[in-house]
């Protein structure tokens, strides 16, 4: 064939791994929202879904058509327009930073040179979700939890990017692949231990997971921002929930736990083995822990964590300077 | 054509094609579910949902200014840190004086958090009795 030349060949391979890269993403979202039910009674010594399928594994495809053919209501009280786009951007913007998660040396969608601020970028856009969705809902226990939301995201938001800057500063770039390629040697969880907490509770609270999960409140607000929500754009704002923490666990890996570095294993296994552990402890800390109180979770990240993130990447700094300075 | 070359470009349709399925399959999950859900009516079903009880007045009402002061402390701090991004990135090529200026600029930053705490900024719990009553925010 004369018109498939080696250009062709290589734009058709990345087309076809950005495609997998997606269905794998949204699969896993969709996978989880099986397995948190599952582990969760596994934990709380109950069964969880077991009846649809061999382990209750069909219980996915059951869901997914149940809210397919759910009334698809718009309150008559809502702002159509917003209220629509809400769940859109819910599960849009996170989808969206999968594409600069390196996940083998030759898989990833793009290698882009400002990678980490793109995921800030998008994490930045995910507040719209909340705040547009619990607003155009046109109730008062959406607008509550709305502003709750968007509060403790954006408090959560200040300090996440700072956790990540020493790791930015010790690989010197904030591309993706450079900073998995600095870790060939030692993974940045020991050096960065505290980037590495400080990371670790803001993706949780960009998430809205437990025990950040005030936007849902129940016992409070009756479910805050998605109240109105039903059918598929509840279902939308919940992948969107379990995509994110995919998504978070995939970040940790690459940015702390050297990507897909590992001994004998391919490298695929490595990344994949440590993003589900990850995963699975975001489902422990569901199981684990009780909801603290909103202001006792906004002076967690005003007083403690942003201090520690400042302090942190300041003592980095120096300890570059002292034991790497350039060219050396 | 060089490799180089290649590469970028077939980075590039892969990032287009990313973002296009990505939105594509928003709008066919929110169109698919608006045609093929059922539609019922009912007398008290265009209420919004307040637990059972009849509500009062609507959801555009007032709610506490606590939430406007995090949005400005957010601006004031997230902008900062993109300032800190910046001297991240390139903290071997600007050495010693470029630290100096970051220690300066987080030293700022960490006094401005003090003086936001100690004014009660970042205070959420009613004020307790006897506490001093030179806090400005009052819910």
């Amino acid at each position: 064939m004369s018109w498939w030349t080696p250009q062709v060949e290589a734009i058709a391979f990345a087309l076809f791994q950005a495609l997998v890269i997606l269905i794998a993403a949204v699969g896993a979202g969709a996978l989880l929202t099986m397995v948190e039910r599952r582990l969760l009674g596994l934990w709380q010594d109950r069964y969880g879904p077991n009846r649809v399928g061999p382990f209750g594994v069909l219980q996915i495809l059951a869901d997914m058509l149940k809210i397919l053919f759910k009334e698809d209501w718009i309150p008559p009280f809502a702002d159509r327009t917003f209220f629509v786009l809400a769940p859109a951007i819910a599960m849009a913007s996170l989808l969206l930073s999968f594409m600069i998660i390196p996940i083998t040396p030759s898989w990833g969608v793009a290698d882009l040179h400002i990678g980490l601020l793109f995921f800030f970028a998008m994490a930045g856009i995910n507040v719209y979700a909340v705040l547009f969705g619990g607003w155009s809902s046109g109730n008062k226990y959406a607008l509550l939890g709305a502003m709750r939301a968007s509060a403790q995201t954006l408090s959560y938001e200040v300090f996440m990017g700072l956790s990540l800057m020493g790791v930015v500063a010790m690989a010197g770039s904030f591309n993706m692949r450079e900073i998995v390629a600095a870790q060939e040697t030692i993974w940045f969880i020991v050096p960065q231990f505290f980037g590495f907490c400080t990371f670790l509770v803001a993706g949780i609270a960009v998430t809205h997971r437990h025990p950040f999960d005030q936007p849902e409140a129940e016992q409070e607000l009756a479910d805050g921002y998605h109240i109105e929500y039903s059918g598929m754009k509840w279902g939308m704002f919940f992948i969107g929930e379990y995509v994110g923490i995919v998504l978070v666990s995939a970040l940790m890996v690459t940015l702390f736990l050297g990507g897909w570095h590992g001994p004998w294993l391919p490298p695929i296994v490595w990344f994949l083995l440590k993003t589900t552990v990850f995963v699975g402890f975001f489902v422990l800390l569901r199981a684990a822990l009780p909801r603290p109180r909103y202001d006792a979770v906004m002076s967690f990240g005003w007083k403690i964590c942003l201090p520690l993130t400042l302090i942190n990447l300041l003592v980095t700094g120096a300890l570059i300077l002292v034991f790497s300075p350039a060219g050396g | 054509m060089t490799d180089e070359a290649t590469a970028l470009i077939a980075e590039y349709w892969a990032v287009g094609l990313f973002t296009i399925a990505v939105f594509t399959l928003c709008a066919l999950m929110i169109g698919a579910a608006s045609l093929l859900g059922g539609r019922s009516y009912g007398r008290s079903k265009s209420l919004p949902f307040e637990s059972g009880v009849v509500g009062t007045g609507n959801a555009r009402q007032r709610f506490s200014v606590k939430f406007y002061l995090v949005a400005m402390l957010f601006v004031i701090f997230d902008i900062e840190a993109v300032f800190l991004f910046a001297w991240a990135v390139s903290v071997r090529e600007v050495g010693w004086e470029g630290f100096a200026g970051a220690a300066v600029f987080i030293f700022i930053l960490l006094a401005g958090l003090i003086y936001d705490s100690r004014v009660g900024a970042l205070e959420w719990a009613p004020r307790k009795r006897g506490q001093s009553p030179d806090i400005v925010t009052d819910q």
